[in-house]
């Protein structure tokens, strides 16, 4: 069981990273769709720099800086040049998928150097490793895992407690109202944008880095619309993002796990689970309507100051 | 300036969408060992009254050619082929062609076509009926088409082709079976279907005929292709206690979960013998040699002595193998797979050779029944000791 919660951690992984992009995202108001293609292109160029440099921390930024310019895409063609957000986003997974291919090419079949997979093992977290039940599941863990925690928390505080954080959900919640304040709307959309696409980066480079250290095409495989459900599942929520993150990564091994043991479940059926239950909790919360729980009110709205 | 900009992102985009597009279409019309091919041809034009200009060949892949699985082990045959037949064809590809689409199918073996192919072949089991349908509409009758996997075949310009991959799924399960200490071995498969139901058959007979207490695991993905999913499936396998994984799906990920568990593995489609992190897990894999029937076969085209056929590899033929086996393979294993290899290479023995009971108890071959390519074929279940879900 414990094993089975630990692999469940290390499977979200990726998707709490593209989530916590994808949040930061819709939080100030805009809905970029591209979450799959932004991960590719972070899979495959922290690949490409891990495996010329052999540095973890040029990998990290390698990838965080792929992701961050292919939300730069979708930031200059919705906020700047006002195009439809959802096919733009569409249009980047795409592109992104193309830029994955292309660019790892030449690497498939390589493996990650030693001493990037060494920065990525396993590491126990003194005295909190040790706490029986908890420490395996959570604190005996990669160092993505430890980055994932830390993020939540900054995050959480960015959003709830600072002032851009306060600024970045107004415009979320009523463009018009901010702009009229005062607030850079086109400066606070495009820094959350590529910050957004930045850790979907990430997310797609744990895949490459840690899940399976070897560069093959295509390695996110549908985690992305996984990550842009969960922002759902989450209603916005960082610390839930986190829950819902090992919860999808659960129910992403689950199948695997029931069938190895014996049961024959459908693995078609267990593949269904996470959207499912997305829109079970669309469902209610729609039906309890807390204010909390809701979409940012302007979120996908293409904002023209003009039409104000 | 807006628009200006707007069209400029515009260009930019649909130069990067071309330049990645542009990689879709390979081609080897002038490698060097081609042209030094069609010299020598023109040098001795009595030698090889036939060789005009080379006959194109033009193949259909689902995947990229370097795809580290299923489409590069096509790839190399390809490569083989116009290697050996250098200066007498041309060999063409299209990748990344999906195989759920008939109508893309189509589109690509017209393609080929229009690039001057004469032979077209399909390499995946979906290309198949759009394929048939071109060869049955009669506007193609001097096209001939080959098919990987399928059955379809017409008695004019339309055959089949595939592999006993049991041969080597048997043997890959008789190191299995004597090199587990837990007498569990786990199994990472794609999708139930009747090709993956024998491998998974033929390595679980091949386990029990050396190690009785054995049982085999399968996890299915449900799908080819999924790195980090089926290194997930196999880390399941793991933590119920199999110390050997194998797979039919096409990635190294169940590879690596094995060697990060301390385990051994046998892969599939290519000797991953090599990669890094493997060195102490890999056993071998069952591996495909397409050039052994493509050689022949596209010469007999050429000199017209092709009739439609429905070929199936063999180990005899080295139409199919076991890739070397490694360090981590005992000597007694070593000494057990050949001795049976060379028994299913004399004909002498059948893998699928009975008695042999479905996992449900109903019998899949009396008491001395040998299955032949059709029975085989019908298989539709598991055996005893295969835990699997249906």
């Amino acid at each position: 069981m414990i094993d089975f919660l630990a692999a469940a951690v290390l499977a979200g992984m990726p998707l709490l990273f593209a989530t916590l992009g994808e949040l930061v995202t819709e939080k100030s108001g805009s809905l970029n769709l591209g979450v799959e293609g932004m991960m590719l292109m972070g899979a495959v160029i922290g690949f490409v720099t891990a495996y010329n440099t052999g540095f973890p921390g040029v990998a990290l930024l390698g990838a965080f800086a792929a992701g961050a310019a292919g939300a730069l895409i979708f930031a200059i063609i919705t906020v700047t040049l006002r195009g439809n957000q959802v096919v733009t986003g569409l249009t980047l997974t795409i592109f992104g998928s193309g830029f994955a291919r292309f660019v790892g090419d030449p690497l498939v079949g390589q493996s990650v150097p030693k001493s990037v997979q060494a920065f990525f093992a396993r590491v126990n977290v003194p005295l909190l490793g040790d706490i029986p039940g908890i420490g395996p599941v959570f604190f005996r863990q990669d160092a993505f895992v430890y980055i994932g925690y830390i993020l939540v928390a900054l995050v959480t505080i960015y959003l709830y407690k600072t002032r851009p954080g306060l600024n970045m959900r107004a415009i979320g919640e009523n463009t018009a109202s901010a702009d009229a304040s005062g607030i850079a709307v086109d400066f606070h959309k495009y820094a959350h944008i590529i910050f957004g696409g930045g850790l979907c980066g990430l997310g797609g480079a744990y895949l490459a880095l840690v899940t399976v250290p070897i560069w093959q095409a295509d390695v996110v495989t549908g985690r992305g619309w996984i990550a842009v459900a969960l922002v759902i599942f989450a209603s916005w929520n960082p610390v839930k993002a986190l829950l819902g993150s090992y919860l999808f990564g659960a129910l992403s091994i689950l199948g695997f796990r029931l069938q190895s043991m014996g049961f024959h479940v459908s693995q078609y059926l267990v593949d269904m689970f996470p959207y499912a239950a997305t829109i079970l909790i669309v469902i209610f919360s729609t039906q309890k309507n807390r204010k909390e729980d809701q979409p940012p009110t302007n979120l996908s709205v293409p904002y023209f100051r003009e039409e104000r | 300036m807006k628009k200006i900009l707007l069209i400029a992102l515009a260009a930019i985009m649909v130069l990067a969408l071309s330049a990645c597009g542009g990689k879709d279409a390979g081609s080897a019309a002038t490698p060097p060992p081609a042209d030094s091919g069609s010299n020598a041809a023109a040098q001795e034009p009595a030698a090889e009254p036939e060789s005009g200009d080379p006959v194109t060949v033009g193949f259909i892949y689902i995947g990229a050619v370097n795809d580290g699985g299923y489409t590069q082990t096509q790839h190399n045959g390809t490569v083989a082929l116009q290697e050996a037949l250098a200066g007498k064809i041309k060999t063409v590809w299209l990748e990344g062609i999906d195989d759920t689409n008939t109508q893309a199918a189509t589109d690509a073996a017209k393609q080929l076509i229009d690039q001057g192919a004469t032979i077209v072949i399909g390499t995946s089991f979906g290309f198949g009926d759009a394929l048939f349908a071109l060869a049955e509409s009669g506007d193609y009758d001097d096209i001939t088409f080959l098919h990987f996997s399928g059955s379809n075949i017409n008695d004019k310009n339309f055959g089949n082709y595939f592999g006993a991959m049991e041969e080597p799924r048997y043997l890959s399960g008789i190191i299995a079976g004597l090199q587990t200490k837990t007498n569990k071995l786990g199994y990472v498969a794609a999708y139930p279907y009747t090709e993956v139901k024998i491998g998974i058959n033929a390595f679980a007979l091949g386990a029990q005929s050396v190690n009785p207490d054995v049982v085999v695991n399968v996890v299915y993905t449900n799908s080819w292709y999924d790195p980090a999913g089926e290194k997930q499936a196999a880390e399941a396998l793991l933590s119920q206690g199999c110390d050997v994984i194998t797979q039919h799906a096409d990635t190294a990920g169940p590879q690596l979960a094995a060697a990060d568990a301390g385990a051994f593995t046998v892969g599939y489609n290519l000797d991953n013998s090599g990669l890094e992190g493997l060195e102490d897990a890999f056993l071998t894999a069952p591996i495909w040699h397409h050039d052994v029937y493509l050689k022949p076969t596209i010469q007999a085209i050429l000199d017209g002595t092709w009739t439609p056929e429905s070929y199936y590899g063999t180990l005899a033929d080295g139409y199919i193998d076991l890739a070397p086996l490694t360090k981590n393979v005992t000597e007694e294993a070593k000494a057990k797979v050949e001795e049976v290899r060379a028994q299913i290479q004399s004909g002498a023995f059948n893998v699928f050779t009975g008695p042999i009971e479905y996992a449900d108890g109903t019998v899949l071959a009396e008491d001395g029944q040998k299955l032949d390519r059709g029975q085989i074929w019908s298989i539709d279940k598991v055996v005893k000791g295969v835990n699997a879900p249906e």
